[in-house]
């Protein structure tokens, strides 16, 4: 049993898909499989916050449809009809959604079937997990690490074969960040591709749900299944979802990238690994530079600004009237980022604060719509370095925001991008990332030049096991 | 330098500005929060750490520069006004997260003549 039900929650989403399909497994066994493997590994890494105990009836009800009835983690801010939802604050310890998030029935709709809700920084607030007012997760590639955050639990459950593959939550890096230091993959769409409709709101100008797996192409069969127009959210947008099959396979020959963020001062230790990164992509055939971005740093205030003030207004409606527990539940960190956006948008200050944060965000904007008319394609590290260890997060008031400074000015910009592994440390075996950015609406470019370096290197852990 | 609270706050220096406990009540008031003392204290000199990183943005020059409140730059992106049955709640599922209902009804604490 151990054995085989391993090897069932070592596949990747898009290999149990084909053996599903080709009847070489069966639905029964994948779920036994999963309801021991997650079980082994939640009391290792502590993921899990509730689980869906119709899972296995709806995926036979799902069999027929593309995602075949396939389990899939879910980060708890996502409302879940009939499944608590709590976005890891006790504030809504007791609140079962009436409805479900758009995206979750775009992919129930699809075949996938919701198995289990995941933990996350409480509101989505922090780069640790550390801010969940349950319990924090552990990295499954280092227990003595973070999985990084907000969406840690769902990068934790992938890393770990907790699950086939999951969703998670980006405002600014909360998608990219856990998936880089837990060596997965996570990709954050165009900010309006992917609707918000029923998730716990948080930054609401920058949110943007995503995939978060084990594969390049099976980030891409998730998103192609939750993308698109949502009549429900008003800032998603009437575009076209690319075909990504032709993307896989189209290499990056001939494509413009710049590397950027290469002299900033936190990351000469990186250099080595990045100019592996060049080769790789240089032997494709891309034409590889670096080159220079507005000082990423100042994305700290901006993000800092801007998402404190979305999060003071968001939050104000969570209160006892329709939430059962009351605003006195409310943790540290959600209480700072409340009173910090409060003050920063109240009479006297939102000129000096807020207004100056989003003229600066358009500098930002300004600085990549320049350097996207000289390339196709940017790259960056994910991250300043490896994993944090457990705890690291009460060293500073911004340690989030620290973390993720290197994904701040894509995510005020809106822009596409994905973390893959790009090196892992053989003593600690913790994970570096690799960011990949695209213009606005262009996923396809981030996907082709994603899974050309996925398949050109060795870093990803399924793809390695089965070569 | 303004005054705020009798407090001098000089938010266009680097370093300046100053989280006093009174002021850090009076925003919790404002985020309809309650915070004791403690955490007043806490909440403080998180703030002052923060404060920092933000007057960074000063060094910008942004003379000229329009803010950016929104990147897809979609405008009027309405629904159809259809009333869609599906998409409303039964009274039974709209009070069932609720801490307290009468006869149907949420009950919600009185804010007006409260004197």
């Amino acid at each position: 049993m151990s054995a085989h039900a391993q090897a069932i929650a070592n596949l990747t989403l898009s290999d149990a898909l084909q053996k599903v399909q080709r009847q070489e497994l069966s639905r029964e066994e994948i779920y036994e499989a999963f309801d021991h493997e997650s079980k082994l590994a939640d009391e290792k890494y502590k993921i899990f916050l509730s689980k869906n105990p119709d899972a296995l009836s709806q995926a036979k009800q799902r069999q027929d449809l593309p995602l075949a009835g396939l389990p899939i983690a879910i980060k708890d801010n996502f409302a879940t009809k009939g499944i608590r939802t709590t976005a890891s604050s006790t504030v809504l310890d007791e609140f079962v959604p009436q409805y479900s998030a758009t995206v979750i029935k775009k992919l129930e709709a699809a075949g996938g079937v919701v198995s289990a809700k995941t933990n996350m920084d409480a509101w989505a607030h922090g780069s640790s997990t550390e801010t969940s007012q349950y319990f924090t997760t552990l990295n499954p590639r280092n227990p003595d690490y973070s999985p990084g955050g907000s969406s840690g639990g769902s990068a934790a459950a992938v890393a770990a074969n907790a699950c086939l593959a999951a969703l998670g939550t980006e405002t600014a890096g909360s998608i990219r960040l856990p998936a880089s230091v837990c060596g997965v993959v996570g990709f954050k769409p165009t900010y309006g591709r992917i609707s918000r409709q029923g998730i716990v709101a948080m930054a609401s100008s920058t949110d943007s749900p995503g995939p978060i797996t084990k594969t390049v192409k099976d980030a891409a069969l998730l998103y192609q299944h939750i993308a698109g127009h949502d009549p429900l959210d008003g800032t998603t947008a009437n575009q076209p979802v690319h075909d990504l099959s032709l993307a896989l396979n189209k290499g990056v020959k001939g494509l413009k990238i710049g590397l950027i963020y290469s002299d900033y001062q936190e990351l000469s230790h990186l250099k080595k690994y990045y100019e592996d990164v060049l080769r790789v992509f240089e032997e494709a055939g891309a034409q590889i530079e670096a080159t220079n971005a507005l000082d990423p740093s100042y994305a700290i205030g901006v993000y800092t600004v801007v998402q404190r003030a979305e999060v003071s207004s968001n939050l104000a409606r969570f209160d006892d009237v329709r939430y059962q527990k009351g605003r006195d539940f409310f943790g540290d960190e959600a209480k700072r980022r409340i009173m910090l956006g409060t003050f920063t948008l109240s009479k006297g200050y939102a000129d000096q604060y807020y207004n100056l944060a989003q003229k600066v965000r358009t500098l930002f904007l300004s600085d990549f719509k320049q350097l996207f008319s000289r390339y196709d394609l940017l790259i960056s590290p994910t991250t300043p370095g490896y994993a944090t260890r457990v705890g690291s997060s009460k060293e500073s008031a911004l340690f989030g925001e620290l973390a993720d400074v290197l994904l701040e000015p894509s995510s005020v910009a809106g822009l596409p991008a994905i973390s893959l592994p790009c090196h892992v440390d053989p003593k600690t075996n913790l994970f570096l990332g690799l960011n990949i950015m695209a213009p606005a609406w262009k996923e396809n470019l981030v996907f082709q030049a994603a899974a050309l370096y996925e398949a050109a290197t060795n870093w990803n852990t399924w793809l390695k096991q089965s070569s | 330098m303004l005054l705020y609270l009798g407090k001098k706050i000089d938010i266009l220096g680097l370093v300046s500005a100053t989280f006093s406990d009174s002021l850090v009540k009076h925003i919790a008031k404002l985020s309809n929060l309650s915070v004791s003392d403690e955490e007043t204290a806490d909440f403080a000199r998180a703030f002052n750490d923060s404060l920092p990183v933000i007057e960074k943005l000063n060094s910008l020059d942004t003379t000229g520069i329009e803010p950016t409140h929104q990147v897809t730059e979609l405008e009027n992106n309405l629904r159809v006004d259809q009333v869609d049955s599906s998409l409303s709640f039964t009274q039974e599922e709209a009070l069932r997260n609720a801490k307290r209902t009468y006869q149907g009804y949420f009950v919600v604490d009185r804010l007006i003549d409260q004197d």
